[in-house]
């Protein structure tokens, strides 16, 4: 009983500390927090409670911290494999994982194709954002706002949340086990204590207060403006299908329909998330990608990117998102937006710069603002202003409807 | 008109013969002006509204349980449409709507505002009956009315198939330009009803609570679940009319020609969002304030003492109360709000969480050190206060506006909102079932079937809802009939559970049939010792008319414990 009745103390100084000693009948009178008339009320037992639950806050916390930082270190190591093949069998792409998540951790020079000429479209080896059969925790992070966000509710609030719960959970049993009627025959007459009333007001506060910390410094993160030449992506909700145009590129504008379930398992690819035509972003690198809808409100979700943005209609929403790596992304319209809201998925295909700028090519899009064969291929960046002064007005773009492979499902 | 008023005439005199002598059956049921009675409709009429959401509920889980579309089309042909994939996916998206409009508008509200709060706000105050008992009348058969237009709004044209699927936050210009037919002009229709009953019957309950006190009872000594239906009145007279006109606004930009909602006129789709949480918000906790009233009789009753805190509790929900209405946009924070307006709610909705920890706390310490009995309204209340909690933490990682740009819109909410809505109203609403039905019924039911019927809807719901937190944590969206293959493992799990909840709602109305035909006759007080509020001195069911002779509250000690019992304390 002491030990805890000290963490109190520690936690909340001189006057909390004395709390334990005034439970004694002599010093009720002395009390500075009000009223404990009631002193058949149990005081002893409650804070050690509470002290407890600090106890196992801090402890969750300790424990909890290392993890974290491994999981963040881990990012750019080698360590990870994709559990891609997980899934499911209907998947259909458990083809050999171990391969691809070598590939991944070796970097940018292996794949894809050096020779930037010619754009394939990644295969399922790269899928990297997508969900997990039987996973219980949120897919794995491919941005910094997301590790951010990761680590926000790993380190923070899982711990938080769970010390509650289960401090809760064990005062009923508590209360169950020693207050029943047959080993409490006579029920206390104790209706209030000032002192408790007033820890089990001000510990929630504090601990919002630490909660809300890291969460005002996530919200300043994600509203930070992408760099002026960074490439931007307008996504646009259409019912049932997005569209995504690149203003800095000549303004054409990519169709992206569902594929449905046979062509996607044939591809490899899973089944209610594959695409014809995907979201084709460089990697490493902020874009800026603006959101609106065509018709009714859609939603632009990735969630191994922490991403969601509403596609609103008369609106222009603005977010900046960097992918760490190349890889394939996968994430489906948050917002109900009629018949068929389940089937309009969203793949991202993140590439390096070079095979980005090819990919552009490819679509008959320009790169850095000027026509399609300014440029070499190997060029790293854009030039900073002109690509996006170069941005092509309110003439009609070309539109890029070409579908490869087979229709979306009807 | 005239048989109105003679049946008003017939009850004033029936006064001075008989407190029991009730009126014939037609207008006993269809005209009643008597709080019990119209407590007893309102609770039938939520019982059988409960088994239709429910039911959709069954449709929707079963739909789930593996990927692709397995039972829609089946439905769509039941219901008499034609049966192609896009009406297959049309009817999921009604299922939703009315899942959702059912449970809140016609389940949860009228079961705990017009069911218990009509039966025992009067009776725990000491009045006669509610203050304008007419209206009260009123207020019930709009709400019947609400769930006819509902219903009938399934069988007309809504766009692709039959029926409004818009979910039941009818967000524009889904609701708008996006659903042709009729379907959710009846919907809307349905709401206006269902609302105009309930702000009637708020303001009925604000002025029966304000006016009709029996002598001695101040605000600081009435029961707590009276003064958590004080609040919710308040919310409710305060949320609706805002709601009321934004789907007005969502009827005249279908209908005549107005774009509040269409920026093709000037006007923004996001102004609904805005007038639709600012009424939403609220509403979450007008479903369950009066859960939480209920949930403190039933332990002060149980553990044989006060409760813990009386003013405490009482001002927390009035602090639920007013910071509920400053924290609308949480529902909204991928609809790119700035920054500033982000952090703001953020902060304001973790706010919340302070006087609902108040209150948990001090549930417990009500039954700290007291003489605990687990009957089954106690097992119900304690199985609240732990799902309550659940709820209440998720809710904490939900407020963080950064957080919820991963959550928001993924099952992680349906989660969370099951756990505070049909783990914790809905338990809470239970608790109070068989803490109140022998005094409404006068028959006992079996304690056996109610401990079973707990522990079955406790392992089912838990069974439901816990995985959906993993599905929304891996990115599966609300409101999609299909997903991909990775998030069938789950989805099943909480199939399963369906059953098993379904299972007791079996058990549940078995309790029912057998109290009625087996069940022993209720004393006054059969919880004894610790039942102190005014309802307990009256026989079981009370009597037609009762507190002819108004009850005399002199120091709370020997009607009701929960006010104020040291005399220390002003």
């Amino acid at each position: 009983m002491r030990i805890p009745l000290l963490i109190i103390g520690g936690s909340f100084g001189n006057k909390a500390c004395r709390a334990p000693q005034l439970s004694d009948s002599e010093s009720v009178r002395h009390m500075r927090f009000g009223d404990v008339a009631e002193k058949r009320f149990n005081l002893n037992a409650m804070p050690a409670f509470a002290a407890g639950f600090l106890a196992l806050l801090v402890l969750l916390c300790v424990a909890l911290a290392p993890q974290m930082a491994l999981a963040q270190d881990g990012v750019n190591g080698a360590s990870e494999a994709m559990s891609v093949g997980q899934a499911d069998a209907r998947a259909a792409n458990v083809a050999d994982d171990s391969i691809p998540a070598a590939q991944a951790a070796e970097g940018q020079t292996v794949e894809p194709a050096a020779g930037a000429e010619a754009y394939k479209p990644l295969g399922p080896e790269w899928i990297k954002g997508q969900p997990e059969s039987g996973k219980t925790s949120f897919q794995k992070q491919y941005s910094d706002i997301g590790e951010y966000g990761l680590w926000m509710h790993n380190a923070v609030l899982l711990p938080v949340i769970t010390a509650i719960t289960l401090l809760v959970l064990g005062l009923i049993l508590w209360v169950i086990a020693r207050y029943n009627r047959r080993r409490s025959p006579v029920a206390s007459k104790s209706s209030h204590n000032t002192l408790i009333e007033i820890i089990w007001t001000i510990l929630p506060v504090l601990i919002l207060f630490v909660i809300a910390i890291p969460s005002i410094t996530l919200l300043v993160r994600q509203y930070e403006s992408p760099p002026k030449d960074a490439l931007t992506v307008k996504v646009t909700g259409y019912q049932w299908y997005w569209g995504y145009s690149y203003p800095d590129n000549g303004g054409f504008e990519v169709i992206s329909n569902m594929l449905d379930d046979e062509e996607a398992v044939k591809r490899g690819l899973p089944p209610k998330l594959a695409v014809d035509n995907r979201l084709v972003v460089p990697a490493g690198e902020p874009i800026r990608i603006q959101t609106t809808g065509a018709d009714v409100i859609h939603s632009f979700a990735v969630p191994s990117l922490w991403f969601k943005l509403d596609a609103v209609p008369g609106r222009l929403n603005e977010r900046q998102l960097t992918i760490k790596e190349p890889g394939i992304y996968y994430g489906q319209c948050s917002e109900l937006c009629g018949v068929r809201h389940g089937y309009m998925p969203i793949a991202i295909e993140a590439l390096p710069r070079p095979q980005f700028d090819a990919w552009v090519r490819a679509q008959g899009g320009t790169v850095g603002g000027e026509a399609s064969d300014a440029k070499p291929a190997a060029a790293d960046l854009q030039e900073p202003e002109s690509s996006v002064e170069g941005a092509p007005g309110a003439g009609a773009p070309p539109t890029q409807l070409d579908s490869p492979a087979a229709d979306a499902e009807v | 008109m005239a048989t109105t008023a003679d049946t008003f005439q017939a009850h004033t005199e029936e006064h001075h013969h008989d407190a029991d002598h009730k009126p014939a059956f037609f207008a006993r049921w269809f005209m009643s002006t008597n709080h019990k009675d119209i407590g007893t409709l309102y609770l039938i009429f939520a019982i059988f509204a409960g088994i239709v959401g429910g039911g959709i509920s069954g449709i929707m889980r079963f739909e789930l349980k593996e990927p692709g579309i397995q039972y829609l089309g089946w439905w769509v042909e039941f219901m008499g449409g034609e049966a192609g994939f896009d009406q297959a996916l049309h009817l999921w998206n009604v299922l939703i709507t009315a899942h959702g409009l059912i449970m809140v508008f016609f389940m949860v509200m009228p079961a705990m505002i017009g069911g218990f709060a009509n039966w025992f706000v009067p009776l725990m105050i000491g009045a006669p009956d509610m203050a304008f008992p007419r209206m009260n009348n009123v207020s019930f058969w709009l709400t019947f009315a609400g769930f006819i237009s509902l219903m009938m709004s399934a069988f007309v044209p809504g766009g692709t198939g039959m029926g409004a699927g818009i979910g039941w936050t009818a967000y524009a210009p889904l609701s708008t330009s996006g659903s042709p037919g009729p379907a959710v002009d009846f919907a809307i229709f349905a709401l206006h009803l269902a609302g105009a009953g309930s702000i009637l019957g708020a303001i009925n309950f604000i002025t029966t609570i304000f006016n009709m006190r029996a002598p001695g009872m101040t605000l600081h000594k009435m029961p707590l679940f009276v003064w958590s239906v004080l609040v919710t009145a308040f919310l409710l007279l305060l949320a609706l009319p805002v709601l009321a006109a934004a789907i007005t606004m969502l009827l005249t930009d279908r209908n005549f020609g107005t774009t509040f909602f269409d920026p093709m006129g000037g006007g923004d789709p996001l102004l609904y969002q805005h007038l639709f949480w600012f009424f939403g918000h609220p509403e979450v906790y007008i479903m369950v304030l009066p859960g939480f009233g209920m949930i403190s009789q039933i332990i002060a009753t149980f553990s044989r003492k006060p409760v813990f805190g009386y003013l405490g509790m009482a001002y927390a929900m009035v602090a639920i109360g007013v910071v509920g209405f400053v924290v609308w946009a949480h529902h909204m924070y991928t609809v790119g709000l700035s920054v500033n307006v982000k952090m703001y709610f953020t902060a304001a909705t973790m706010v919340i969480a302070v006087p609902t920890g108040i209150k948990i706390f001090s549930w417990i310490a009500t039954m700290w050190g007291g003489s605990i009995s687990f009957k089954s309204p106690m097992v119900w209340a304690l199985g609240f206060i732990f799902l309550f909690t659940v709820g209440g933490v998720t809710g904490v990682v939900l407020a963080n506006g950064g957080v919820d740009d991963n959550l928001h819109d993924t099952y992680y909410v349906v989660a969370h909102f099951h756990y505070v809505l049909s783990l914790g109203a809905v338990t809470a609403l239970f608790a109070g079932f068989y803490y109140w039905f022998p005094k409404m019924s006068g028959r006992m039911h079996s304690e056996f079937l109610a401990h079973l019927h707990f522990w079955v809807f406790f392992v089912g719901v838990n069974l439901i809802f816990f995985p959906m937190h993993f599905l929304g944590m891996d990115g599966m969206p609300r409101r999609i009939p299909d997903y991909t293959p990775a998030f069938e493992f789950w989805n099943s799990i909480a199939t399963h559970g369906y059953e098993i909840m379904a299972l007791s709602m079996l058990i549940f109305f078995a309790n029912i049939i057998y109290s009625f035909v087996a069940g022993k006759k209720a004393p006054a007080n059969y919880w004894g010792e610790g039942a102190t509020t005014l309802e307990w001195t009256l026989s079981s069911p009370p009597p037609y008319h009762q507190f002819e002779t108004l009850p005399i509250i002199d120091d709370g000690e020997e009607v009701h414990r929960h006010g104020n019992a040291s005399p220390s304390q002003a």
